[in-house]
């Protein structure tokens, strides 16, 4: 047994505390849940194996990679990597500024020092260990059909995992220290939304601005700029050590031991140089907080509206105020970049792009909708006040959908209407989308809405599986239908029943639908 | 001809009401409240207290029973009920991005009070209860009591003729419970009525007109603090002797 204080202790407690969380957030609570949380998961794994069979399946029988595989394997683990420091920084950033336990832990006779260190580490296991997870289905398919050389992949997984985390720890420690305690929060946010999306929007802006047509038209593609002549023609030799992680997945056992240590190395050197000082900086976080409130405007002179819009003015007011809301549901709307990158390159020539950027628009705006409903209607700070107010309850619900509505006619008007410029059918069809996607997706929200606090957005989606699957289920349908209407063709009908059926589903497994039943 | 004296409206009344959560927490229960009464319901934790004033305020919906807010339906006609009741519970109901002026302004518009009237009677309200420091400042950094001022003063910017206030006083500071306190006594001296749950008996002691004591969802006793003592036996002294009294004494005969 471990002796009270001591690391191991430490370690102890936070994976207890850590496996707790989990299996609530797994089962949201529910006991009985438990079996049906196996059962899917078993039912996750087997697809994701399906689903890497069909994908990586034929690139099983790589033995003397050529410099194309190379590229297109790094390009890969770069993608991995910025998501894996994406994720990191988030984790990193949430452990300065969420208080739980620290007032205890810090008002307590032990080196903070050793906590600190255990929670750096548990980051950084959690982070590579949901890399390994998903990482796995693809390296075990490649092993089956490969053979096991491909297993190394596992330990190249392990090496990039703690390289990001250590790269996470750097960065967010360096932030604190140049822009102070309280940008960092909402900066960092940013920063890792950014760093998580980057390298996919960087991969398809540099195919859009490239001059080949060919990877221009096939966006969808990813990473078909990768296997281009031109990157190949301004990539390393052969022999670089840039190809040592690539090399490592490939099974090389000097890249596979130096990637993996390098990882390690960096990942102890982080926690060590600054887990000493993480007490110091959670201390000034605290202060940061509660130190000078803002302000809003001194003057103010109330203004005579009617309830409905009263309450639709506070839900764009707060939404409005705080930014770090507005950074966790506009980043949807980078990935509207490369769209519309290529809207403005496909302008000169009213070509297919303007088809291609449809479903994009629609997808993101279901989403979006998602967010700012599910903030609306279940992220009330005051349900008591509202329905204590003497208004009827289905003023109060369209009051909160036009609220939702408004901010995405607000967002995608300028994409619309730029579209409109290009080309107006599309431009009619992406508009009627991305207010059915909006409406699906708020719809669902209203089936599905709780009482939970705007600070809780973050885990939104594991207070109801089925709310977070079929709105994503629902956006990627009528963003279908979008596709193909703005393309002419009647399979639209097939996508848009489905979206129909979808909604339907979703209806009677909600809590509503279900006490209606 | 002398015409008939008008019939006065009790500012609650309440019959029969019932609401079970597997088992019933409010069982049956008769409670009325007279216009410009501060009433006081006491009881032990669990006794239906609170989900008896959630189901006046209408955020509960009873299984049985009427419940008259002036005579209103308050089940029949929500909206209209609704329109002269303020509800403030333990827990401050404030948005942490709205200034207090702000969330006045927001509650105010709710109640669709005229914007001039609403904004004289907030900065009234601000100034009365020592808020007019945080007047333009985000709630999100203010203290737990300030909060508690800024909700009262939002229940009380649409001048409701009843006010419920569950615990209102947990967690105030001393200078704080008495700012509230005053501000409730002075609404009833203005001919409002207040009902108020409390576990502080020395609140109820001081400032109830009437104090009812429930307990497993029923109205066990009800009278003022003398009526309550003779109600519980010689040996009752204080209120808290009273009230432990009243609680035994039904929880033997059940």
């Amino acid at each position: 047994m471990s002796h009270p204080g001591t690391l191991v202790w430490f370690a102890r407690h936070e994976s207890r505390l850590a496996w707790r969380d989990w299996l609530a957030m797994m089962t949201a609570g529910g006991r009985w849940r438990t079996r049906s949380v196996a059962i899917i998961c078993l039912i996750v794994l087997v697809s994701m194996h399906l689903l890497a069979l069909s994908v990586v399946g034929r690139y099983a029988d790589i033995s003397e990679p050529d410099k194309a595989t190379l590229v297109t394997i790094t390009g890969c683990a770069l993608m991995s990597w910025s998501l894996m420091v994406s994720q990191a920084l988030e984790a990193v950033t949430r452990a300065f500024y969420t208080r739980a336990d620290l007032d205890l832990i810090l008002s307590s006779p032990v080196a903070a020092r050793k906590i600190f260190s255990v929670r750096m580490a548990t980051m950084a296991l959690s982070i590579t260990g949901m890399a390994v997870l998903l990482a796995a289905p693809a390296i075990n398919v490649l092993a089956l059909r490969g053979g096991s050389h491909w297993l190394a992949a596992y330990g190249a997984v392990v090496g990039l995992g703690t390289s990001a985390a250590a790269v996470a720890l750097a960065l967010a420690v360096a932030m604190f220290r140049t822009i102070g305690p309280k940008r960092t929060r909402l900066i960092a946010q940013i920063v890792a939304a950014v760093i998580g999306a980057a390298f996919v929007i960087g991969v398809q802006i540099a195919a859009i601005l490239s001059a080949d047509t060919r990877l221009t038209s096939t966006l969808v593609s990813r990473f078909a700029l990768l296997s281009s002549d031109a990157a190949l023609a301004v990539a390393p030799d052969i022999d670089s050590v840039v190809w040592w992680p690539a090399r490592a997945i490939l099974g090389d056992p000097g890249a596979l031991a130096g990637g993996l240590a390098a990882g390690l190395v960096v990942l102890i050197a982080a926690i060590v140089l600054f887990a000493r000082n993480f007490a110091e900086h959670v201390i000034v976080a605290t202060g940061a907080a509660q130190a000078a409130p803002q302000r809003a405007r001194a003057a103010h002179t109330f203004r005579q509206m009617p309830p409905k819009r009263m309450l639709r003015r506070k839900e764009w007011l707060l939404l409005r105020r705080d930014p770090w809301l507005i950074s966790q549901t506009l980043m949807q709307l980078l990935y509207l970049a490369p769209p519309a990158l290529l809207l403005w390159r496909g302008f000169g020539n009213r070509s297919e792009a303007a088809t291609l950027i449809v479903p994009v628009l629609v997808m993101a705006a279901g989403q979006l909708a998602g967010g700012l409903a599910w903030l609306a209607i279940s992220g009330e700070d005051a349900p008591d006040l509202i329905a204590t107010a003497p208004i009827k309850a289905n003023q109060i619900v369209q009051a909160k959908i036009e609220a939702v509505l408004g901010a995405i006619v607000l967002a995608f008007s300028p994409f619309v209407l730029a579209l409109a410029l290009v080309s107006t059918w599309p431009a009619f069809i992406a508009a009627i989308g991305v207010l059915t996607a909006a409406a699906a997706a708020t719809t669902i929200q209203l089936w599905f809405r709780a009482q939970a606090r705007r600070s809780h957005f973050r885990r939104r989606q594991t207070s109801s599986r089925i709310a977070t699957i079929a709105e994503a289920l629902s956006s990627i349908a009528w963003a279908a239908t979008a596709g193909l209407a703005a393309a002419d063709s009647l399979l639209a009908l097939v996508p848009g029943t489905i979206g129909l059926i979808i909604l339907g589903c979703t209806r009677k497994l909600s809590p509503r639908g279900a006490a209606a039943a | 001809m002398i015409s008939p004296a008008p019939v006065i409206e009790p500012a609650l009344a309440i019959r029969g009401l019932v609401k079970c959560f597997n088992r019933p927490a409010v069982d049956g229960l008769e409670l009325t409240v007279r216009r410009g009464e501060f009433y006081t319901l006491l009881g032990p934790n669990g006794a239906g207290k609170t989900t008896t004033l959630r189901m006046v305020a209408g955020l509960l919906r009873p299984d049985a029973g009427t419940i008259l807010i002036h005579g209103i339906d308050a089940l029949a006609e929500p909206v209209a009920a609704k329109g002269c009741v303020a509800w403030i519970s333990d827990e401050p109901m404030i948005y942490d991005k709205l200034t207090p002026l702000e969330y006045l302004e927001f509650v105010a518009g709710l109640w669709g009070i005229d914007a001039g009237v609403a904004q004289a009677r907030a900065h009234e309200l601000i100034g009365w209860l020592g808020l007019g420091a945080h007047a333009t400042q985000y709630c999100e950094g203010l203290s737990k009591g300030t909060r508690q001022k800024v909700a009262l003063a939002g229940a009380l910017v649409h001048d409701p003729s009843l006010i419920i206030l569950d615990e209102p006083l947990t967690g105030l500071d001393a200078g704080s419970a008495r700012q509230v306190k005053g501000v409730l006594r002075e609404r009833v001296a203005q001919g409002g009525t207040v009902i108020m749950t409390t576990h502080i008996l020395e609140v109820a002691e001081r400032m109830a007109d009437r104090i009812g004591v429930i307990a497993a969802g029923r109205l066990i006793a009800q009278g003022t603090l003398a009526e309550l003592r003779d109600q519980a036996g010689r040996g009752a002294t204080s209120l808290e002797d009273t009230f432990l009294a009243l609680v035994a004494e039904q929880a033997a005969a059940a």
